[in-house]
């Protein structure tokens, strides 16, 4: 390759703090492998810890342009790689002159102006740096996996009609999945794997004061601890890395300065969203229950 | 020894613990080596782990792997002040050395202070871990005198007492100082393990404690042998879990199953393609659900697996029409209202068999009585459209195991499943009665979360 995207994976923490993004030092290694073996990243974790940000972040610190893929149930081909406008087409072959032979028309509507692309096929067409991220791989059904193998072994989508495309530049892919569903070994062997659980309580303060501006450092590191204490209760949904960031910010809309039980107890709506998870809270931590 | 040959012996080793490494994985992990810095170990790491492991469970295995293939020093940093003769020996615990090594280790718990950590990990292994090899004479390592001798857990009253010194402690203040000092120790005890393998690799050879020293994934371990630990992990797995295959069942209901033509969707599906309706569209299929009776027994021994299949259920609750619950030792209940919508699953299924009479005159499981009391009282529970699941280990300690009530009961059902949580070879030993119950429901073999999993999966 010509010119590596990252010089080191310092350099790629580096950069990825430049844009806000707190990589610790297993993720930046592994952006910069991704980037440096142009390897599809696959990244895993619980909801919330910044897997999409990841691509985001990679994405604003290179200098890419960043193309999305929204996975959902029943995402299909043509959503995903390309397809063809069927309305075009059929202008085209009822504006077409009478005497114009089949075969000439045949090979008209199967041209690059009928062609309608879709991201993956994007990606892999364009000539500027493109991170592309597929997100939520684990939403789909398996036939979009098998579509994603040809785009992620060889960066390469076939057209029966037209041939194969190839990239000219290697799009950075990233995939992320919530474990929904176990994703099919072809499919991880092709890529690099990354999971990135909640963060450590100092680095979710680091990221808390990088993210909330004016927020103050001894609350930043109160609320890290108390958002590891809950996480560490059995609850049917831990708060997440962008829950505890809602956190911050409702503490510094309401004036909060110090942590203590009532505050969390009046706020804990922010970060738990089940009444099961609430009771088991409140009487865990001994919180003095909020009398209204 | 070259990095080749190690990185191919690093693979081996993980592919003997069941950590399955395709050749292509392989080459990449070389590749992805030879592109970061080789002396910094957190780059290796990540390196290894990015390219050779894609799935979270295999994690703890690998690092484990990791510590041994690539140790972050060679040698003995300490040498150890036990002598062999004393090895052997216990400690005392006001032997003044482990007095000071232990305030010492305190002060870094209190600090969170990482290297100091590990080095007094390495350092403790090497003073208080030694223990009389096999032979007279020669010393060995164990984890296990290391860990009861230096006992960092029992650090935790004082650290917190100093934590929370002046402060006005409020149940907050005291659980998440908790929290963090319990992560830190366990993070230290986990260290003294490492040590203590990376000392007995270097000693009796790396593949011989690389066998032993892996652990099974947590949906490997068996229900009946685990740690509380264990326990209280693979409850944290139940919820993934059960949206697992809560998703996998949407999709394959989805698939196969069209129902009726839908009409109106048709034909503005035909518009994309000039008025000719090339796909036609249906509306999805209304599906069928199970209804579910559960005969748990709940008596110690296999309590933690009832626990276990109860919680998968009611986190899948939604698959079925309705659930009903009975819980037994010698005496029979329901406890279905236990499991009221809303209410705390792991704190049900913990006081079940607080709170209900499952408990008689004798106190052990009486299979026979159980039954017996159930086509009494409760035979109307059950219909042509119930899937009825017995989970218990068949032992029934000599008593009757009152097979023609049980018949009567599994006449009536649409279905019925026995899971029995101990090991096929078990089965009829003893004063096990597999067999007799076997031939009137099929019982299955579920002695771990993947076996549960691929039974509740196939249930729906």
């Amino acid at each position: 390759m010509a010119d590596p995207v990252f010089a080191s994976p310092a350099d790629a923490r580096a950069r990825l703090a430049q844009v806000g993004y707190l990589a610790d030092a297993a993720t930046a290694t592994t952006v910069f492998l991704a980037a440096s073996l142009e390897r599809a990243l696959l990244v895993e974790g619980p909801a919330g810890v910044g897997k999409t940000e990841l691509a985001k972040a990679v994405s604003a610190c290179t200098g890419a342009d960043l193309l999305r893929l929204q996975c959902y149930e029943g995402l299909d081909e043509a959503r995903a790689l390309y397809e063809w406008n069927y309305k075009k087409q059929l202008l085209r072959i009822q504006a077409a002159p009478s005497d114009q032979a089949w075969e000439q028309t045949h090979d008209d509507i199967f041209t690059e102006e009928f062609l309608l692309t879709r991201p993956l096929l994007g990606a892999i067409r364009r000539a500027e740096p493109t991170v592309l991220l597929v997100d939520e791989i684990d939403k789909t059904d398996v036939e979009v996996e098998a579509l994603l193998l040809e785009v992620l072994s060889d960066f390469q989508v076939t057209i029966p009609e037209m041939g194969t495309v190839t990239a000219t530049r290697r799009p950075f892919v990233v995939l992320t999945s919530n474990a929904n569903r176990e994703l099919s070994e072809a499919l991880k062997r092709r890529c690099l794997y990354l999971y990135i659980d909640y963060p450590t309580p100092e680095r979710e303060r680091d990221i808390l004061l990088e993210r909330v501006p004016n927020l103050e450092r001894d609350l930043a590191e109160q609320l890290a601890r108390a958002a590891a204490t809950l996480r560490a209760l059995d609850l049917r949904k831990a708060p997440s890395l962008a829950e505890s960031i809602d956190w911050a910010r409702t503490l510094l809309a309401l004036g909060v300065d110090t942590l203590d039980g009532a505050a969390v107890a009046e706020t804990l709506g922010v970060v738990l969203k089940h009444s099961a998870d609430h009771a088991r809270a409140i009487k865990e931590l001994d919180l003095p229950t909020v009398g209204d | 020894m070259s990095l080749l040959e190690r990185h191919h012996e690093f693979v081996t080793a993980l592919r003997g613990a069941g950590i399955a490494v395709s050749v292509a994985e392989d080459i990449d992990a070389a590749q992805a080596v030879g592109v970061i810095d080789l002396l910094d170990r957190v780059q290796l790491r990540a390196a290894y782990a990015a390219a050779l492991i894609k799935r979270q469970t295999e994690r703890a295995g690998f690092d484990t792997l990791f510590d041994l293939y690539f140790p972050a020093r060679a040698g003995h940093t300490a040498a150890p002040t036990a002598e062999p003769d004393r090895a052997g020996s216990a400690f005392r615990r006001d032997d003044p050395a482990l007095i000071e090594f232990r305030s010492t280790l305190s002060e870094a718990l209190r600090d969170g202070d990482e290297t100091r950590l590990a080095q007094l990990a390495a350092d403790g292994v090497g003073r208080f871990g030694a223990v009389a090899g096999r032979l007279p004479g020669t010393q060995s390592w164990s984890s296990y005198a290391a860990q009861t001798r230096i006992s960092p857990q029992t650090l935790m009253a004082g650290l917190l007492e100093q934590a929370l010194f002046g402060t006005d402690a409020d149940g907050l203040a005291e659980r998440t100082a908790r929290t963090m000092l319990s992560g830190r120790i366990d993070r230290f005890r986990r260290m003294l393990d490492t040590e203590v393998q990376r000392r007995l690799a270097e000693e009796s050879g790396r593949e011989k404690v690389a066998k032993s020293a892996v652990r099974p994934s947590i949906d490997r371990i068996d229900l009946l042998s685990a740690t509380r630990a264990d326990l209280a992990a693979i409850r944290r797995e139940i919820q993934p879990l059960a949206r697992r295959l809560a998703a996998r069942l949407a999709i394959e209901h989805q698939h196969g199953r069209r129902g009726q033509l839908d009409f109106r969707h048709t034909i503005r599906a035909s518009l994309s393609s000039g008025g000719i309706p090339m796909d036609t569209r249906h509306r999805p299929r209304r599906p069928r659900k199970t209804d579910l009776v559960i005969l748990c027994d709940v008596s110690e021994s296999v309590t933690s697996f009832a626990h276990f299949t109860l919680l998968l259920v009611y986190a899948l609750r939604e698959q079925f029409t309705r659930v009903r619950v009975f819980a037994f030792i010698d005496d029979l209940d329901e406890v279905t209202d236990l499991f009221r919508p809303g209410a705390d699953l792991v704190e049900s299924v913990t006081n079940l068999a607080a709170e209900a009479k499952v408990r008689g005159w004798y106190g052990r499981t009486d299979y026979g009585r159980a039954f017996g009391l159930f086509r009494e009282r409760h035979l109307d529970a059950i219909s042509t459209r119930t899937s009825l699941l017995v989970l218990g280990d068949a032992r029934s300690n000599y008593g009757d195991p009152a097979l023609p009530a049980l018949h009567d009961i599994v006449d009536r059902a649409r279905r019925a499943y026995w899971l029995n949580p101990e090991r096929h070879s078990a089965w009829d030993t003893g004063d096990s009665v597999a067999a007799d119950f076997g031939r009137i429901m099929p019982m299955v073999e579920c002695r771990n979360l993947a076996q549960l999993a691929g039974f509740v999966h196939d249930l729906v």
